[in-house]
């Protein structure tokens, strides 16, 4: 640099609203990175999964695009597909949510569940989608979590959970979505005396009642860099003890720090993480 | 209070004049006996036909009641001996969420339920009932102990919810409640879950995995509070009320849905109004499911309770 640039006027940008900058950016060819706000072509965040390239930022993916990245292809045997939710409570516009979200995600609810092959490996997998209803459980999510980890005892194999729910227990089944988390937990335990193996990985966000339940019972329990995980959404912790949050706080490396996470892999090194697990575990 | 103060004055009005027509009948010395009866026939009317018939807020503010028995005054008149026991051995003693040992008729059973304070000082030593991860770590040590000396569990649900703050999360309360779902699933011995006051969500259900669930008349028991549904659905913690009705929270609805196996009746006017029959229709309930649970053996337990959760859902299927 030379010394006459230090003087060199340089553009000012004022800062713009979300909603305009990405206005500028044209559909389909770039996307904002959340992280550092560098446009990305989209090409390039598909080639890198989806993970910012200067910031490396995590972007959230759909169930579906988290089992093309994580298992063979082509090996999954999908369970219970055909589970649908009603609304057992009569809540206003559930109907019309559960609708709108199998419309946005092409799902029929919030997780996906099979058998799959991991690195090798066979595996009872179980994935939740936060484009559906922020990943909420409902008595569909726990019924579908609960029978895959029963079939991971009947066929004795390891259980993998990858969780994206940063909506808990569904506020729209009441009574009944706080049942499931009992249920789910009860599930775990079965697989513990079975002695097979569970394995979580927590993705941006995990909280509330899937927090507070299977997704916190791993025998290993890994996290996206940069995930917000936690019990108590952050607006609402501000707003009972009435102070701002730290920087960071209830992010992957805060759980990391405080114990209740194994291991932070990021996107590109996860399956690699996997298959040493499962060898552990299983060779 | 507000709704709690709509239902009641009409009644208090009337008693306040019955006071007052036996005040005067007492100084002035005329009988006014019969006016008096008539009165008092009409105040139990009026009590009866009130307290039947109380909508889900109403009974959401019964349920939040300060002067409503609390698990500690239970602990004082339903067993013959109580001795508290503290802390996680981990962290510290978390004084929202109390236990130990006890006799019932002289059986010994572990008690642990959540501790709500009736004033201000109170509530700040007692966190308003909402625990942190140490107050379920607590209740796990005393629930491992119940199963290694074969005596069951009575856990006392009254909660608003665990608490939403930074040391609770800096210390896992999803994992404490996670681990305390999945333990107590697991536990072979019986355990029966009372909810006596408020079911706060994850702090409640993380007490409430037994293999009965009892329910007070008046309480409460819902996956988010009516002022939290509000906010979400209408931005507006003020519709409360409407919320109430929509969450299908008392213990009728619990019933009805499958999630609870026994309403434990009130007297009229509340728990809050009689201890001594509020505390002795529990004990019955409590004795008759103990002694219905104590014929099964462990494996039976804990296949009961995993069934009894498994069934708990509403699902459909796209198949015709």
């Amino acid at each position: 640099m030379l010394l006459k640039d230090w003087f060199a006027k340089r553009p000012r940008y004022s800062s713009t609203g979300l909603e305009n900058s990405r206005s500028r950016v044209p559909d389909g060819l770039m996307t904002k990175c959340p992280g550092c706000e560098d446009a990305i072509y989209n090409k390039e965040l598909e080639k890198s999964l989806k993970v910012c390239p200067k910031c490396s930022y995590h972007f959230r993916l759909s169930a579906r695009e988290r089992l093309d990245i994580t298992i063979e292809a082509g090996s999954l045997e999908e369970y219970d597909s055909d589970m649908l939710s009603v609304n057992p409570l009569d809540f206003p516009e559930y109907e019309d949510k559960l609708i709108k979200s199998r419309h946005k995600t092409g799902q029929i609810d919030a997780v996906i569940t099979g058998q799959a092959s991991v690195a090798g490996y066979r595996t009872v997998i179980a994935v939740t989608d936060f484009a559906f209803m922020g990943g909420s459980m409902g008595s569909v999510v726990g019924e579908k979590v609960v029978a895959a980890m029963e079939r991971a005892v009947d066929y004795r194999l390891p259980m993998l959970v990858i969780s994206a729910s940063g909506g808990g227990a569904r506020m729209q089944e009441g009574i009944l979505s706080l049942m499931q988390m009992a249920k789910t937990g009860a599930a775990v335990a079965k697989l513990r005396e079975a002695e097979l193996p569970y394995i979580v990985i927590l993705t941006d966000p995990t909280m509330g009642g899937v927090a507070a339940s299977f997704a916190s019972l791993g025998d290993v329990i890994i996290a996206e860099p940069g995930a917000l995980i936690g019990f108590a959404g952050p607006r609402v912790i501000e707003q009972t003890i009435r102070q701002k949050l730290p920087e960071g706080f209830q992010r992957s490396e805060f759980q990391l720090k405080h114990g209740f996470v194994d291991i932070i892999a990021a996107r590109k090194d996860m399956v690699a993480t996997l298959a040493m697990l499962y060898s552990f575990y299983l060779d | 209070m507000v709704g709690l103060m709509e239902i009641e004055r009409p009644v208090k009005e009337l008693e306040g004049k019955i006071a007052e027509l036996k005040n005067l009948a007492e100084t002035e010395k005329i009988d006014l006996s019969d006016q008096i009866s008539t009165l008092e026939e009409r105040a139990e009317k009026l009590k009866k036909r009130l307290y039947k018939n109380l909508t889900p807020w109403q009974k959401t503010q019964m349920a939040r009641h300060p002067m409503r028995p609390y698990t500690l005054d239970y602990a004082q008149a339903l067993f013959d001996e109580y001795i508290e026991l503290h802390g996680d051995r981990c962290c510290g003693d978390d004084k929202s969420i109390v236990g130990g040992f006890a006799k019932l008729d002289g059986r010994p059973v572990i008690f642990i339920g959540h501790q709500k304070g009736r004033n201000t000082r109170e509530n700040i030593e007692r966190n308003f009932g909402s625990a942190h991860p140490e107050g379920y770590r607590k209740a796990m040590r005393l629930m491992e102990q119940a199963e290694r000396f074969k005596r069951p569990i009575l856990t006392f649900i009254d909660t608003q919810g665990a608490f939403c703050g930074i040391g609770a999360e800096e210390r896992g309360q999803s994992e404490a409640i996670a681990s305390s779902l999945c333990f107590m699933s697991r536990l072979k011995t019986p355990i029966i879950a009372v909810i006596i006051g408020e079911g706060g969500s994850g702090g409640a259900i993380g007490l409430g995995v037994g293999n009965r669930i009892l329910m007070l008349e008046n309480s409460v028991y819902s996956v988010i509070s009516p002022e939290g549904c509000a906010a979400i659905l209408w931005k507006d913690a003020g519709r409360a009320r409407e919320a109430a009705e929509i969450l299908k929270l008392t213990a009728s609805d619990l019933k009805q849905l499958g999630v609870i196996d026994e309403i434990i009746p009130e007297p009229i006017g509340g728990a809050h109004n009689d201890y001594e029959k509020t505390i002795a229709a529990v004990k019955r309930a409590i004795k008759r499911h103990l002694s219905e649970l104590s014929v099964m053996s462990a494996e039976e337990l804990v296949a009961n309770r995993y069934d009894k959760f498994k069934r708990m859902g509403v699902v459909g299927s796209i198949m015709p």
